[in-house]
């Protein structure tokens, strides 16, 4: 008797700690079903900041669609890659998919979890060709998203600071190196970047490169494999990176992204070259910063001066939902003109949905800079395998920057690194 | 099988249970998925076909794995030498204090440990201010007492970065082997001492022919598992220095080089589960071969009274 007790005790033990580290438990199915069979959405992101915007979407959506109930669920940034990828594995992916573009969408894309939408979203049609472009498989050329939010590179500058020492916004190189002067014999750090965290380097080459190398031109022979990244345009141009070294915070190579965001926020700095997604950041941190943007200046006055702009992410639907036609007119709405400026209006992105009309006047700004855009050359065309253009370039920019390697050690790393799995570098 | 043992054989299984699925689910499964995952190429997050050994040829020939290996262990031996030199070197002589009753040693024994029951990761995050270059208190510190020309930007400097980190992890961690070796110390029979002191021992010779000799348990212990955290070391440099082991690559150590492989990291990468799973194992027989071969080298040097 005792024996089989201690037995049985074992067991239970045993057999409860199996089961701890069991899956996600179910949520409860609704006790009793209505008249209309109600279907029911899982929709994922990384957007934790801005659920309430989201679920007052999808209650906009819902009052229109009684049958339809969107569960918006979102998980931390970082991680959020790692659980969507488990749950894809484990054979339990969400219906609609919040997934990030170009690369990021390749490795979902390639494998088959996601569903084509080129025949399902006739909305797709309208949206511009580099919105389209972050949600094309580079593999099949098929559109797996709803573009859902650009961001473009800017140069950030404090206005107040302009007025006091009297500057007008720069359009060329000479001009921005004049104002950067002025400010340091002024007493404030011209410039707020730092060299510590490798991307923000990325960032800084994506503003000032392009009307340096060629912009579109450059991009557009660079992907098709005509020229390579040792190429002098591309070389040059990052050397002008090092112009820009004496305006910098002192010791710049030791400052970190969050170190660059306290200068600008706290005046502390003149400049601060950046995303447009640093904007709501900045007012939410000082809402007495007068801050406008300008894009990257060019050598001389009238040339077209391009700014970097990218797709940040597109709305997507898993391939094996249980009810496309549901996430279908989900994914129509998220790419109409309403669900576009609900959007703009209450998270300050600049939504790609053809029609959006940006009130804010900084969205507004951000979008009169895109009259000259151009590809945010890494992310776009080169961050789709290991080694990435991205990677590769933060890390060598780093030693550039540092001295401890020139432009022409720069240019042939990231030229064999990407070369290793870029096929149009291979021929 | 009488009664007896059957309820003894019950009970001890009762107890280690928990602790081997633990282990079996954690640390074994993992191992051998790794050693699985690594034998197959990968699109994305998709297995495909099984390649054999191709990821690890792939880690130890061809650019720029073979480059990024090669300097993240370089940092893995660098964190090795270093702490074996320096902080265990004060470790084995704070321990001597401590056990020789310097005024104070009580207290100290206490401070010295306080360090070792922090988190790592704050540790970490607060050196990392400490050691901002414009607004840290290290820089700061320079600059009031007139040594302002030794001012760095520590973090983001290729030469100091690693050594900054690793004399950080040494503040941390330094209190451990003052303890072991202290221990280490008190097992020393008292007559074997008084017996050298009658001899007319000095206190040098005590020290490295008598002490040194008889505490060599001890300083296996220590060495082991320097050895071990040096080839893992990940949360110090993750935390102070970012996934990418910047600037320059100057801290990547084969753990960050590992996570940024397999799992890619969220400004700049794509994930390669099967070259990060190579990586892995990698690591692991590196740690697994190293360990054993410092732990038989060792025995051979301890000394029975």
């Amino acid at each position: 008797m005792k024996k089989a007790f201690i037995l049985g005790l074992v067991l239970l033990v045993t057999g409860s700690l199996l089961f701890a580290g069991g899956g996600k438990e179910e949520p409860a199915a609704p006790a009793a079903q209505p008249a209309v069979e109600k279907v029911s959405l899982e929709f994922w992101s990384w957007r934790t900041e801005d659920v309430a915007v989201y679920d007052e979407l999808i209650a906009i959506f819902e009052a229109a669609n009684p049958d339809i109930d969107v569960t918006f669920t979102a998980y931390k940034n970082t991680e959020y890659n790692t659980v969507l990828s488990a749950a894809i594995n484990g054979g339990s992916p969400p219906d609609i998919i919040h997934l990030r573009a170009y690369g990021g969408l390749e490795q979902y894309a390639q494998p088959g979890y996601l569903m084509p939408l080129d025949d399902k979203v006739p909305e797709l049609a309208g949206f511009s060709d580099g919105a389209i472009k972050g949600v094309t498989s580079i593999a099949d050329g098929v559109q797996y998203g709803v573009p859902f939010a650009s961001q473009t590179l800017v140069i950030y500058y404090n206005k107040a600071v302009y007025a006091d020492l009297g500057l007008t916004v720069p359009v060329t190189w000479a001009e921005f190196i004049d104002n950067l002067e002025q400010m340091k014999d002024a007493g404030i750090i011209p410039l707020a970047n730092g060299g510590k965290d490798g991307w923000t380097l990325e960032v800084l080459q994506g503003v000032i490169c392009p009307n340096y190398y060629g912009a579109n031109d450059f991009f557009t022979e660079l992907v098709a494999g005509d020229t390579d990244f040792t190429d002098e345009r591309y070389r040059t141009s990052l050397e002008k990176l090092l112009e820009l070294r004496p305006y910098m915070p002192d010791n710049f190579m030791g400052v970190a992204y969050a170190d660059t965001q306290m200068m600008f926020v706290n005046e502390m700095a003149g400049h601060f070259i950046g995303g447009s997604w640093e904007a709501g950041y900045f007012s939410a941190q000082n809402p007495d910063l007068s801050f406008d943007v300008f894009a990257g200046p060019v050598e001389s006055a009238g040339q077209p001066q391009y700014v970097s702009s990218f797709v940040d992410g597109s709305f997507g639907m898993s391939a094996a939902t249980a009810h496309p036609d549901q996430a279908t007119r989900f994914l129509r709405f998220l790419a109409s003109t309403e669900a576009g400026q609900f959007l703009a209006d209450n998270l300050r992105q600049k939504s790609d949905v053809p029609g959006v009309e940006f009130t804010d006047p900084f969205l507004e700004k951000v979008g009169e800079l895109n009259a000259h855009s151009t590809p945010y050359i890494m992310l776009v065309g080169f961050r789709y395998e290991q080694p990435t253009g991205s990677s590769l370039i933060q890390s060598t920019l780093q030693g550039m920057l540092a001295d401890t390697i020139d432009s022409a050690e720069v240019v042939r790393q990231v030229q064999e690194g990407v070369a290793t799995w870029y096929k149009p570098f291979q021929d | 099988m009488n009664q007896r043992t059957l309820n003894r054989s019950l009970w001890i299984s009762f107890f280690i249970l928990p602790g081997l699925l633990i282990v079996i689910v954690f640390i074994v499964t993992p191992l051998f998925l790794s050693m699985f995952n690594s034998m197959f190429a990968w699109q994305g997050i998709a297995r495909r076909e099984y390649v054999g050994f191709e990821n690890f040829v792939k880690i130890f020939s061809r650019y720029p794995y073979k480059d990024r290996f090669l300097n993240a262990f370089g940092h893995n031996v660098q964190w090795f030498v270093t702490t074996m030199v320096v902080q265990n070197s004060i470790g084995l002589l704070f321990g001597y204090l401590i056990y020789k009753r310097i005024a104070g040693a009580e207290l100290y024994q206490r401070v010295f440990f306080i360090p070792v029951l922090f988190s790592i990761v704050a540790v970490g995050f607060l050196w990392g201010l400490y050691l901002n270059p414009n607004l840290g208190i290290i820089n700061h510190l320079l600059h009031d007492i007139g040594l302002h020309s030794w001012a760095r930007s520590w973090l983001g400097d290729e030469k100091l970065a690693t050594p900054s980190i690793i004399a950080v992890n040494m503040w941390r961690w330094v209190g451990f082997p003052t303890l072991v070796f202290y221990a280490g110390y008190n097992t020393v029979p008292q007559d074997a001492v008084e017996a050298a002191y009658l001899d007319g021992v000095g206190e040098w010779t005590l020290f490295w022919k008598i002490m040194v000799p008889l505490i060599v348990p001890a300083i296996t212990i220590i060495t082991v598992l320097t050895l071990i955290g040096s080839l893992n070391v990940f949360e110090q440099v993750y935390t102070m220095a970012g996934l990418e082991g910047g600037p320059y690559f100057s801290t990547d150590t084969l753990s960050t080089l590992f996570y940024r492989t397999a799992f890619g990291a969220v400004d700049s990468g794509i994930p390669e589960v099967g070259i990060g799973s190579a990586i892995g194992v990698v690591i692991y027989v590196l740690t697994f071969g190293a360990s054993a071969v410092s732990v038989l080298g060792l025995r051979s040097r301890e000394v029975e009274l």
